[in-house]
């Protein structure tokens, strides 16, 4: 970890995700929907590892090795929601 | 210029500079919280699957699951703010400090782990197990204790591994650098949680 940052800094992105996560059990009850909820996951995640993790403060090498890659093989893993659509408007007419 | 030396980045001028500037065992657990986040992806994906293939997918989390929830989320962040704290104190040379809030983030985890398992314990008892559940598609009972068990055994070994390389640094068999590189796995343990939470719990809450 580098010298960058501080406990104020840790503190205000504690509170932040801590505020997020609460922002995500509202819309649970007001407005569910899950490309919103996953969108404040990824947003507390980002956080997470920018400031928690300090990835900020590494080698923008390091950033580019491990994001971009770990990026691809999650949005490839997409492909899966065609089939589990077919799944449900396939299915056979109960007897 | 002790093996230990070079093995953490000291040995500017005598070895090749490293490509990333961290030390190996960093970059390594780097590596494995990459391969971790796509195997919880994968874990997840698969859960997303069979709920959305699923017509009468349980919505089974009332309120006192959801607290239960709420509460376990604001202990796993508040161990990833005292691993924080722990870390800073180890890499400004405060071994005691840095060992007390080490053992604060090992107590939380165990606090969560302990609120997970009433959790569990509440849903057995109301019948859940692999393969049944008195609400609906069969397969939410294995999703849900396969997708949240793999993330309790990530947080309970995080607690053990925490406690060992706590106990080797306060003999000096590990370093500042070692509690870093283990303050990441459990901040990664923490993110996952960030994800599981709302695809899991909040997808799903009871109206």
């Amino acid at each position: 970890m580098s010298a960058e940052g501080s406990l104020k800094s840790d503190l205000v992105v504690y509170v932040g995700i801590l505020v997020m996560a609460g922002v995500q059990i509202f819309l649970a009850y007001y407005s569910p929907g899950v490309i919103r909820m996953l969108l404040v996951a990824a947003i507390q995640a980002f956080f997470a590892v920018m400031f928690f993790m300090h990835l900020r403060d590494e080698k923008s090498t390091l950033r580019l090795a491990l994001i971009p890659a770990t990026l691809f093989v999650l949005v490839m893993m997409n492909m899966v929601w065609a089939d589990s659509y077919r799944l449900i408007h396939l299915r056979a007419f109960p007897k | 210029m002790s093996e230990a030396d070079l093995s953490m980045g000291h040995g500017a001028g005598v070895m090749e500079e490293r490509p990333f500037a961290i030390p190996s065992k960093k970059l390594v657990m780097w590596l494995f919280i990459i391969s971790d986040a796509c195997t919880f992806g994968a874990m997840l994906f698969a859960y997303g699957y069979v709920r959305n293939a699923a017509p009468d997918w349980p919505h089974h989390f009332g309120a006192a699951s959801i607290i239960n929830v709420a509460l376990m989320t604001f202990v796993l962040v508040t161990s990833s703010l005292t691993m924080l704290i722990g870390t800073r104190a180890a890499k400004a040379g405060d071994k005691d400090g840095a060992l007390r809030f080490t053992f604060i983030t090992v107590v939380l985890g165990l606090v969560f782990a302990a609120l997970h398992l009433r959790e569990w314990a509440n849903m057995i008892r109301e019948g859940v197990s692999l393969l049944q559940n008195p609400w609906g598609a069969p397969l939410f009972g294995a999703t849900f204790f396969g997708v949240t068990g793999l993330h309790l055994a990530h947080v309970i070994s995080g607690a053990i591994a925490l406690t060992v390389v706590a106990l080797g640094y306060k003999r000096g068999r590990y370093n500042a650098d070692d509690i870093e590189i283990w303050s990441l796995y459990w901040h990664f343990v923490d993110l996952v949680w960030m994800f599981v939470v709302p695809m899991v719990y909040l997808l799903n809450v009871a109206r």
